[in-house]
């Protein structure tokens, strides 16, 4: 793990606890007087074996750990941990639980992107960018906590559909959100896009060419940033993107300011896809209807003898896929998030493994803060939007 | 009492005062820096202390007085405890030479406003300033920590870039004026023909602001205590009331800067409009107004300071560096010779 310094360098241990490392992010850093010359990223400072725990859980209850690892963008991690079971599985939702997914997932995309503005704003001293930031998500978390009774780990998206339908404030309360946000992503511009400092501070740093970007299997913005357009919603689409009209984001130059640039977007081209969700948002029923997967009606199981014991051996056993192994994969806040899961046809997955995007930007991190200046290695770090709960697992 | 004696006892009068002023001035900044910055960050700021919030400098004191303060093992112990002291006592000093007020007679004397009335005060102020980064050089170094030192190396770079540029903006001001007396020049705002200086010299006046800013280590400038890259750069290793030291230095800075702003840019004590609009002579109320215009031209400073800090994303070390040398100073060898003609000319 070290680094052997030079005669004239010096070795500066920036984190685990640094204001901006985002969590428990260790870097190594040698400097030559401002200049860093070799960046060495460590990481397991949250190790917290999720994975492993995964294992000894049943399918439904694996849902949880899903949320407390990318803990910004809960509802896309159990969207795709959902989704590659019910690939397992070999199930087909209703429409309407796609749009609902889709809906949701987008609103998490804006949520995730938001923290990311507002820390990475901070790491550049624009402190009040985190609090503009976060005044705006916290209104979609009172959506969440509005439909699920909970405000981050909401645990909504299940197999085989939701946890239940959407509540009638649902509408308004996303309505309302729709009609806010586009004045204050224009806010957003006019303190950071048109700064002179900001754009001073970011064009040109942190250079990604997108071949090492592809090499280093970087996803998201962070890939898209140096101007790949490749995004698992249009490559790949799954529940029902194919469906809609939104743009794939690219950046020119692949540096700070692009990757910044491609999330501000991404965040125009979600509200999008949201509107587009919520006005044709089809009926229909909000899970399958198939005992061995989803849990009968509770007025149900209190009549009806069939439904008890449904009940109780889907909690007691759990769901049982055939043997297989899937890998899915959804566009994340941070990009490519896929889950595998391995079957051995009990009621609990064989191994649970998790891509995280994180972990795969983190490690371009080296390419692109060879030669910067520690300010810009703060600006580096900020952009590749990492969380150390995915990385470390 | 002759003489000396007068000088004696009314120093220390004054010296006292603008001590107690100037300690509970740097508490209240706090508290004002926390509610500008809350309502510009749509929060409150504190309101739990007190009425509104305005007992929590006092709060703030008492905790810093009460924690515990290590040492890191590898520090220069003796430098380590003098540096926070010779940065608060450089703030205190810079303060000195400025005018508050109309100066007037009492016990058959002229009296001025200000601590002391050098002829020479802007000189004065300039060396003292100057001082002011020996307080974060030595504390970064003693501390033996590579953030700290870091921070030090900045300070010492960053000084050295504004303050050229920073004294040439003064030397403008000082031109026109034609002394380097603080008073005189606020007097030289009032001559017939002339008006506030930020008029005749806007180039001065960008300068000196800019220029304050940086010699304060403020936002956009505040690169020396850079917390999300150095931590707390020079002052990471120090606590509890050591550190509160450094950080009511700043705050006195931050006052001594404004004031100087008002002084030698925007006429000191002399009212808007004053000479146009209206005019005081009766005694008391002249003093009194003039030192409320004052405080009213400094706390317009003080908030435009937390202002830049709510807006501004921070520079860069080598772009702040670029800025002073390459922008900041040639502007101001042109103003100053451009004043000098004009001055020469006239």
């Amino acid at each position: 793990m070290a680094i052997q310094p030079r005669e004239d360098t010096m070795i500066l241990n920036l984190g685990p606890q640094h204001p901006s490392t985002h969590g428990v992010l260790r870097v190594l850093v040698e400097l030559e007087g401002e200049t860093v010359l070799n960046v060495k990223p460590d990481i397991g400072y949250l190790h917290t074996g999720i994975e492993k725990s995964g294992e000894r859980l049943k399918y439904q209850q694996v849902i949880t750990l899903c949320d407390r690892m990318g803990y910004l963008d809960n509802m896309m991690d159990e969207l795709a941990y959902v989704l590659a079971v019910e690939k397992l599985l070999g199930i087909e939702v209703p429409e309407r639980v796609k749009w609902i997914r889709v809906l949701l997932a987008e609103l998490e995309r804006i949520s995730s992107h938001l923290v990311w503005i507002g820390t990475h704003g901070l790491d550049l001293g624009a402190m009040s960018m985190f609090m503009y930031a976060f005044r705006e998500r916290e209104k979609i978390l009172d959506i969440k906590e509005n439909l699920s009774g909970v405000r981050m780990m909401t645990s909504f998206i299940r197999i085989g559909g939701l946890a239940q339908d959407l509540t009638p404030q649902f509408e308004p309360m996303v309505r309302e959100f729709i009609r806010y946000f586009p004045q204050r992503l224009q806010e957003y511009n006019e303190l950071l896009t048109k700064n002179e400092i900001w754009v001073e501070r970011t064009k040109g740093v942190g250079v990604l060419p997108p071949d090492v970007a592809i090499n280093m299997g970087c996803s998201g913005p962070t890939l898209r940033g140096s101007g790949v357009p490749y995004d698992v919603r249009k490559t790949m689409p799954y529940s029902g993107y194919e469906n809609f009209d939104f743009e794939v984001m690219v950046g020119r130059n692949g540096d700070v300011y692009d990757r910044f640039w491609v999330r501000i977007q991404e965040m125009a081209q979600s509200l999008r896809i949201v509107e587009q969700a919520l006005d044709g948002l089809p009926e229909g029923p909000w899970r399958i209807d198939d005992r061995k997967i989803v849990p009968p009606p509770k007025d149900e199981i209190v009549t009806s003898m069939e439904s008890l014991i449904h009940h109780f051996k889907l909690y007691t056993e759990g769901l049982k896929p055939p043997v297989g192994e899937v890998y899915q994969a959804i566009e994340g806040g941070r990009g490519e998030m896929g889950y595998y899961v391995v079957s051995n046809a009990t009621g609990k997955p064989y191994r649970f493994h998790m891509r995280a995007p994180s972990f795969y930007n983190l490690q371009a991190l080296p390419k692109m803060a060879h030669r910067c200046l520690i300010a810009d290695l703060v600006a580096i770090i900020g952009s590749t939007d990492i969380v150390l709960g995915e990385i470390d697992r | 009492m002759n003489d000396w004696g007068d000088v004696l006892v009314t120093g220390i009068i004054k010296s006292v005062i603008a001590l107690a002023l100037l300690m509970a001035g740097g508490g209240l900044l706090t508290l004002m820096e926390r509610k500008i910055l809350g309502r510009l960050q749509t929060r409150y700021g504190p309101i739990r202390v007190g009425p509104f919030g305005l007992l929590q400098p006092l709060a703030d004191g008492l905790k810093m007085l009460l924690k515990e303060q290590p040492v890191p093992a590898n520090a220069k112990i003796g430098v380590y405890l003098v540096a926070p002291a010779i940065s608060l006592f450089v703030a205190f000093m810079a303060f000195a030479i400025v005018p508050v007020g109309p100066s007037f007679f009492l016990f058959g004397k002229m009296r001025t406003l200000s601590v002391t009335n050098v002829n020479i005060g802007m000189l004065y102020l300039l060396a003292i300033l100057s001082l002011g980064v020996y307080g974060v050089v030595l504390g970064a170094w003693s501390s033996a920590n590579r953030y700290s030192l870091l921070g030090g190396l900045r300070a010492g770079a960053q000084m050295i870039s504004y303050e050229i540029s920073l004294g040439l903006a003064i030397l403008g001001v000082v031109v026109l004026a034609g002394t380097l007396s603080p008073i005189g020049i606020v007097e030289a705002q009032k001559a017939p023909g002339m008006t506030w200086f930020v008029f005749l010299q806007p180039v001065g006046f960008f300068l000196f602001m800019i220029g304050g800013v940086a010699e304060t280590n403020r936002a956009p400038f505040d690169l020396v205590e850079a917390e999300q890259e150095l931590i707390g750069g020079y002052f990471t290793e120090y606590g509890g009331m050591r550190w509160g030291l450094y950080m009511l230095a700043e705050y006195i800075n931050m006052l001594t800067v404004s004031a100087l702003v008002a002084t030698l840019f925007l006429g000191g004590w002399i009212g808007i409009g004053t000479g146009i609009l209206w005019t005081v002579t009766a005694a008391p109320w002249a003093q009194l107004l003039g030192v409320f215009w004052f405080f009213v031209k400094v706390a317009f400073f003080i908030f435009v300071y937390f202002w830049f800090r709510a807006t501004l994303p921070r520079i860069r070390y080598d772009q702040l560096m670029g800025f002073g040398w390459k922008v900041l100073l040639p502007l101001s060898v042109l103003n100053m010779l451009v004043t000098a003609l004009y001055v020469s000319l006239r």
